[in-house]
């Protein structure tokens, strides 16, 4: 398939598209215009990510060279499956999000502040895909930055609501910022044993290299995502910031900010260092136990959750959990796996925060005691939180059942130290702990009773529930339909573990 | 092992600032301390960066140098050779093969008179000569050529295969004072004037050349940290806003009590004595 003529430059409009979008929408009055705008710029975002999803699969991977200039002087965009299929989640959680965000933001967030939260939004999703377009390493920290500096904006937005979302803000800065410098400082040592930033041409450079520098640049910049991805005992900022951003932002963030972080890491694991670099294997290990502690951990602490947005924050820690599992199994199906996840978690999270969102836009708060009797007081909300919340704990037929029999079938082809059954079993367990904290909302919202003397209360607008049964049809629609999913993540995982030790993998 | 780390001093520097600033974030209280400790855990990094860009003895990474004056000096006498040689040695070389065979010619006939050693010293005299003649730069190459002949007739009386050796030594030498000579002469010229020529690319070169002796400092981890510092100033700029949003909505910025007040606002009760969380 040859390129279309005005194409050549589709895989730096994702990018460059809500980066001009952005700033036109602080000029704008106050209401709707903003809205409507940021809701029209995600949906061109999208379209475009689609063709270039399309364009990858038909062609292969493309090498986009930013002005010209060729890598390893120039910087490029390096667009295969694995970033190419984050891209699509990416933009499409956007054109969901966005559109579900005005009546929520318009309660939520000072009318003033409209403009300048819809160009925070666009900026983070500048920032979102440009860190999974780019194929050089300094790129990514800019792109991180650019995301993050504007997620500690929304974040903090939440303030009208609940004052604690400046700390929690706050604490995100401090932490997010030194993520990120630990990935500077790894990406400066690697540069100094390397000469060159781009992310293939390392790979190159690094084949045959074997010191502490490169060992101690690998151990920054692995925990300098882990910070940002929110890895176990890295996690500490998640929570808070999930909880009291607002509604719009708690579903576009948790639906995909953490998503790009797994994409990089198994870019640098995979694709930057490989299998050659013999400290992977000691990373690899760490992501498991890490992962398996995450799983379990984060799900105890969601089922003594009383708010059930932080009760969904603590789940999402855990199901980064999973992703690190499959990552950790360092094998085709393991990283299929991962990526399978990172796609079906974007899609029921998103659901289930934005049917908690519809809660808070009418009942004013996110704690369990507004759930009770939800389901006769707002049916299409609470049925919609019901079927995503399944999905999460992973009943057929919802995508959250691929994920976890993709995962468990990974984990029985593999031979890490911990015997496979095990890896199953344990996969089996925190999926019952989801079930327990999942449940727990269902039984409040379907079996008990609605306090004594509530007024009546209306469902949430239109646009609102339309946005959140999108999603929850979306999450049974690709349980049928694996072929974008399932398929674009194995050729995926397939490429990147290729190019690092050849097909087969290293165990 | 003292001089080992002595010459590592700047890693020395990062490290210290990187725990002093990391120290700092942990352990204040205060959220405006915090993001100044923040601030010098960056600048360790800043600091970092530009010293593996730096190169010990090397400028800043400017083009030093032009096009015209400065070429005649001694800095590119080597290359002028050189690069004009090709350009330029051709004629000069067939007119000195010419003569110095005719002399050898000469020399073939004869019969041998003068020992080897003398020979040398002949040479040795002749090649001083060069020298001399070469740091003279109004000397027109003509005349070395021509005393260079009369060097070789000098040797005219020498045994055959030496006499040949010699000769293509002495023709040698001239030739390439001739193109040295000429060179020098080509650069006042040049410098004017004489660019569309074969000295045009030959000039490329020297500049290139010329530029190659300079030791510049890598500019890239420059460049990257000029880039890392204003995303530092950023987040400095949203870390002080939230403070002062912070400053609004609770009248402290002390983490103690706005964790006492968050944790009121989360449980209905303040922390009990000792058990804070």
């Amino acid at each position: 398939m040859s390129i279309a003529p005005g194409l050549e430059h589709l895989p730096a409009l994702p990018v460059v598209i809500p980066m001009i979008a952005a700033p036109v929408a602080l000029l704008m009055r106050p209401g709707t215009t903003p809205w409507l705008w940021a809701s029209i710029v995600s949906w061109v975002t999208l379209i475009c990510t689609i063709m270039l999803l399309d364009q990858v699969w038909h062609s292969g991977p493309i090498v986009y060279e930013m002005g010209g200039w060729a890598a390893p002087l120039g910087i490029t965009y390096y667009i295969d499956l694995a970033n190419g299929l984050v891209m699509m989640l990416v933009a499409a959680m956007a054109s969901v999000v966005f559109p579900y965000a005005r009546t929520s933001v318009e309660a939520e967030i000072d009318r003033r502040q409209i403009p300048a939260f819809y160009t925070a939004l666009l900026i983070c999703m500048t920032g979102l895909l440009g860190v999974a377009a780019t194929g050089d390493a300094f790129n990514v920290f800019v792109f991180l930055e650019i995301s993050s500096l504007s997620t500690y904006a929304l974040v903090a937005m939440g303030a009208r609501r609940d004052r604690r979302a400046l700390t929690a803000a706050f604490n995100y800065l401090i932490m997010g910022t030194i993520g990120a410098t630990f990935y500077v400082i790894g990406l400066g040592l690697l540069y100094q044993s390397t000469g060159t930033l781009n992310l293939l041409d390392l790979h190159e450079q690094l084949a045959n290299q074997d010191n502490k520098v490169v060992e101690a640049g690998f151990a920054f910049i692995v925990t300098g995502i882990g910070l940002k991805l929110a890895m176990v005992p890295l996690h500490l900022w998640l929570p808070n910031a999930y909880c009291f951003a607002p509604s719009a932002i708690s579903a576009f963030l948790a639906a995909t900010a953490t998503k790009v972080q797994i994409y990089l890491m198994l870019r640098y694991v995979f694709t930057v260092f490989g299998f050659e670099f013999p400290f992977l294997e000691v990373a690899l290990n760490a992501f498991l136990i890490l992962g398996i502690t995450g799983m379990f951990y984060a799900s105890i602490v969601a089922v003594f959750r009383d708010n059930v947005k932080q009760m969904l924050a603590y789940s999402s820690i855990a199901q980064i959990g999973y992703m690190l599992l499959g990552i950790s199994f360092g094998t085709v199906d393991g990283v299929a796996a991962s990526l399978i996840h990172v796609f079906n978690h974007g899609l029921m999270k998103a659901a289930l925060f934005m049917g908690v969102g519809c809660v808070v836009l009418r009942l004013g708060s996110s704690h369990f005691l507004a759930f009770k009797g939800l389901a006769k007081r707002m049916p299409w909300t609470a049925w919609g939180l019901i079927l995503s919340g399944l999905s999460l704990v992973g009943v057929p037929p919802t995508v959250g059942f691929i994920s976890k029999f993709q995962l468990m079938e990974a984990a029985f082809q593999t031979s890490t130290f911990i015997s496979p059954l095990l890896v199953v079993l344990l996969i089996g367990a925190s999926s019952l702990l989801a079930a327990v904290y999942i449940g727990r909302l269902i039984y409040a919202m379907v079996l008990e009773q609605p306090p004594e003397g509530a007024e009546k209360i209306t469902e949430a607008p239109y646009t609102m529930r339309a946005a959140l049964w999108l999603m929850v049809l979306a999450n049974f629609y690709f349980f049928f339909h694996t072929d974008l999913t399932v398929d674009v993540a194995h050729q995926a995982a397939e490429s990147l573990i290729c190019m690092s030790a050849g097909c087969g993998g290293a165990y | 092992m003292i001089e080992f780390i002595l010459e590592r001093y700047n890693y020395l520097i990062v490290i210290t600032l990187m725990m002093i600033g990391l120290y700092i974030v942990f352990s204040r209280g205060n959220l405006v301390k915090t993001i100044i400790g923040l601030n010098i855990f960056q600048t360790s990094v800043f600091i970092f960066y530009i010293t593996i860009g730096k190169v010990a003895g090397g400028t800043a990474p400017i083009l030093l140098g032009g096009y015209g004056g400065g070429h005649g000096d001694k800095h590119g006498d080597a290359n002028h050779g050189d690069d004009h040689g090709k350009g330029h040695g051709t004629v000069h070389d067939g007119a000195h093969d010419k003569a110095a065979y005719e002399q050898g010619g000469d020399a073939e006939t004869a019969d041998s008179i003068y020992p080897a050693n003398d020979l040398e010293e002949a040479i040795r005299s002749a090649g001083n000569q060069v020298l001399n003649a070469e740091s003279d730069l109004h000397n027109v190459p003509e005349e070395f050529a021509d005393s260079a002949n009369q060097l070789a007739s000098d040797a005219g009386l020498i045994e055959g295969d030496t006499a040949n050796q010699l000769s293509d030594t002495l023709h040698d030498t001239p030739s390439e004072l001739s193109r040295s000579a000429e060179s020098h002469a080509n650069a006042l010229y040049d410098g004017a004037v004489n660019a569309g020529d074969s000295h045009g690319s030959a000039y490329a070169g020297d500049a290139a050349a010329y530029a190659g002796e300079i030791l510049y400092s890598n500019p890239l981890p420059h460049v990257l940290i000029l880039t890392a510092i204003v995303v530092g100033v950023a987040t400095t700029a949203v870390g002080l806003a939230l403070a002062v949003r912070i400053q609004e909505a609770y009248g402290t910025i002390e983490e103690d009590e706005l964790e006492a007040e968050d944790y009121k606002a989360e449980f209905g009760h303040p922390i009990t004595e000792g058990g804070a969380g």
